[in-house]
């Protein structure tokens, strides 16, 4: 009896671990957890045999067939009896163009209006909200329509718009001039060359001028002086040399290093210089206009969070308002604008893939071409979904990146 | 204890949730599926008169429409009993393997990719097309080589801009394609002059010109590149599904050539034994593809033959039979034996 009571006593303080919630709530985690694994098992095998029943399969081996299909827009050189792979690769860099540039142009187009609409004149403030709220509330999908049939009403390719003789806009497209390289181009990168020796030697022998004469002043570690002169050495010095020997070298290469290749007309199309398509111009257009509407809303609430008394402190040491926006709100806007402009961006890219309305060969339009082609569609999608993922994250951390650049400045 | 229930039971409900879609596998045919809904769901086009478009009164019609209604009629009795979805090009073959839809009816010409690699099933081709090109009378051009340096307008996700690709390869020109996924904005494009032609099935062509600004100004070059068999399609794999809807559209070329139409079908008798069996009258072939006995009566009662339901549709648009004539009378059409 007395033994008995004694390991009692001794299990009191060793309880079994299924009343030990320190063990529970562990383990209920991990069946949870194998709970949810289990789930996605079952649906993974369930898809892969409702795939096979209808004989379709994941393999991705179908990327090195011939594509057979043509691209318009591209900016790497595809035919169409290159791989599925090659043409995939073509929407993706088609996106990632429009993309870029239309982030490009959504900002600085954001940031005018953003501005405008703060103006203390009331034409500049009214027309600025009239195009924010137009563009804001219109959806985008209408506006990229929109877009492409307004370049639809210009005139055809055989009569088409000339500027200065150089630019070419119809309804199809529009062509700028572009440099071509000659076979004098190699003998001016030469130039270039010595240009950039004799640039950097010039800054070295000014930097050197510069310790002599103040060797004494140095020694009292006075550094940011003498790092102020090396770059007033190098813009004063090194840029005008350089200049010089490249347009003289330009003279004396055997042959003018570029020339201009003017585009023009033939027999249908307007056919040299550098083209961008009416689809690829109102998808940017669209996308860009659209975006804009939002990140001026962004930079104006960011403007308007930094506290009314920095301006007047600002306009009271006597800065213009030009400089009190410049070197005074900007400055602390910026921080708050980052976060919401980074949305803004990963929107911009992602709706890039309405291109198919404008006709427009982005990474969806040519993944779905694919799809319906070769059959594959799951395969695809996750393609597709991979990129696009890959992008957005891609552009949030470089924004994560300059955010937080932005922030150890301040502080 | 408490939460440890709830999660189990939260696991038992997520099994059985799943559990119906793996029992549903292939051995319950589209055609039980579609005769416990009592409806037929068909994927047809919207945007190309003759074969499928949107009337004015707000409901489908044409040639591919009409072999809907058909099928609903053999299975259900009521031509009535569909319901008709558009798809995109690039959009059809996806829904047909989800089975949103039980049969696409949608110019889809059959290819060798398409029968295997796209999870499909073909059944008899119901119109022969060829692809050619379109464009305006005032460039003078008569011959696929004049087109060099061209922007031509094509459908994405078609056979024809394969052909196309392919066949500007053999000639070793070059042109410009542009691609659209809604056919209406294609023709939209063309007829602006964003493109300089633009190519498709012939009978599309001949469809689509009658809706231009100016269809007098346009020719459709006299080439075909390509043979294009069009063909209802059901998913891979449901032979029985696929039998009921192949021997519906052999139905259509049989009546034309015994001359059932669809005012006689009704109240026909007849001596000759294999339209007695075709009429249900004798034999069992209703019971064979798991259809009731008169399912023919009630599928050219709704639709008529193949030359009615080619006059009713395509007559109008100036679309010649050519090849889409019974073989009695030289054409392609040709029903297997119903015995």
């Amino acid at each position: 009896m007395y033994h008995a009571s004694n390991t009692m006593a001794q299990n009191s303080t060793n309880i079994p671990f299924w009343r030990d919630t320190r063990v529970l709530k562990v383990l209920f985690q991990i069946l949870f957890l194998l709970g949810v694994f289990l789930l996605a098992g079952i649906l993974y095998a369930n898809m892969l045999k409702g795939l096979e029943s209808r004989g379709l399969n994941l393999k991705l081996d179908f990327l090195r067939n011939e594509a057979g299909f043509d691209v318009s827009d591209s900016v790497v050189e595809y035919a169409s009896s290159d791989t599925y792979l090659k043409s995939f690769y073509v929407g993706v860099l088609n996106t990632v163009r429009v993309s870029l540039v239309g982030i490009l142009c959504a900002t600085v187009l954001g940031l005018f209006f953003g501005i405008a609409r703060l103006s203390t004149n009331w034409l500049v403030r009214n027309i600025a909200a009239t195009y924010i709220e137009i563009f804001r509330n219109v959806p985008l999908l209408l506006q990229i329509v929109f877009w492409f049939t307004v370049f639809g009403s210009l005139p055809a390719a055989n009569n088409s718009i000339e500027l200065f003789n150089a630019v070419y806009i119809n309804n199809r497209s529009i062509h700028f001039p572009s440099l071509q390289q000659t076979a004098g181009f190699s003998s001016w990168v030469g130039y270039l060359y010595a240009a950039a020796i004799l640039a950097i030697i010039s800054v070295f022998v000014l930097a050197l001028i510069f310790y002599r004469k103040h060797a004494e002043r140095m020694k009292e570690g006075d550094d940011n002086r003498y790092f102020m002169h090396i770059s007033r050495a190098a813009k004063w010095s090194a840029v005008p040399v350089f200049l010089i020997v490249a347009i003289i070298g330009w003279f004396f290469a055997p042959e003018s290093p570029f020339v201009l290749v003017r585009p023009e007309f033939q027999r249908f199309n307007v056919v040299g210089g550098i083209r961008f398509s009416a689809s690829f111009i109102s998808l940017l257009i669209g996308l860009s206009v659209y975006t804009s509407a939002f990140i001026a809303e962004v930079v104006r609430s960011g403007i308007q969070a930094v506290s009314k008394g920095q301006r007047e402190a600002a306009r009271a040491v006597g800065l213009s308002t030009g400089q009190t926006l410049r070197l005074i709100v900007l400055p602390q806007a910026v921080p708050i604008i980052i976060p919401p402009l980074t949305s803004q961006y990963l929107n911009l890219a992602k709706n890039s893939s309405l291109a198919a309305a404008a006709g427009y060969d982005d990474l969806f339009r040519i993944g779905k071409t694919i799809m319906t082609q070769a059959g594959k569609e799951i395969p695809v999608f996750a393609m597709i979904m991979v990129n696009y993922l890959t992008m957005s994250l891609t552009t949030s951390a470089a924004m994560n990146w300059y955010n937080s650049w932005v922030n150890r400045i301040k502080r | 204890m408490k939460k440890l229930c709830f999660r189990i039971s939260v696991l038992v409900l997520a099994f059985l949730m799943v559990s119906p879609i793996l029992s549903d596998n292939h051995e319950s045919s589209i055609l039980d599926k579609v005769k416990k809904r009592g409806r037929l769901i068909c994927g047809v086009n919207k945007e190309l008169p003759g074969f499928g478009y949107l009337s004015q009164d707000g409901k489908y019609k044409g040639f591919d429409v009409d072999f809907g209604r058909a099928i609903a009629a053999a299975v259900l009795g009521d031509p009535d009993k569909v319901e008709f979805r558009s798809l995109k090009a690039a959009d059809r073959f996806p829904a047909l393997q989800t089975g949103e839809i039980d049969v696409l009816i949608r110019n889809t010409t059959m290819t060798l990719t398409r029968d295997t690699a796209n999870g499909a099933d073909f059944c008899p081709p119901n119109f022969y097309d060829g692809q050619g090109f379109m464009l305006r009378k005032k460039l003078g051009i008569t011959s696929l080589k004049e087109l060099d340096g061209a922007t031509i307008g094509v459908t994405a996700g078609s056979t024809t801009e394969l052909n196309l690709a392919d066949k500007m390869r053999t000639l070793g020109i070059k042109v410009e394609s542009i691609v659209f996924e809604e056919t209406e904005t294609l023709y939209q494009s063309y007829d602006q002059g964003r493109c300089d032609a633009v190519t498709s099935d012939k009978s599309q062509l001949i469809s689509r010109r009658a809706s231009l600004k100016n269809p007098d100004e346009h020719i459709i070059l006299d080439v075909t590149i390509s043979k294009e068999p069009l063909a209802p399609v059901t998913v891979h794999g449901d032979n029985k599904w696929n039998d009921v809807v192949s021997w519906v559209v052999y139905a259509t070329f049989f009546a034309e050539e015994h001359n059932i139409t669809q005012a006689k079908v009704k109240n026909l008798k007849s001596d000759n034994p294999e339209i007695k069996r075709f009429l249900g009258d004798t034999g069992n072939i209703g019971e064979l593809l798991g259809l009731p006995k008169d399912w023919a009566r009630h599928a050219i009662g709704a639709v008529g033959h193949y030359g009615e339901i080619f006059e009713r549709n395509l007559t109008p648009l100036g679309l010649p039979r050519g090849v889409n004539k019974p073989w009695t009378e030289g054409g392609l059409l040709y029903a297997m034996p119903f015995r």
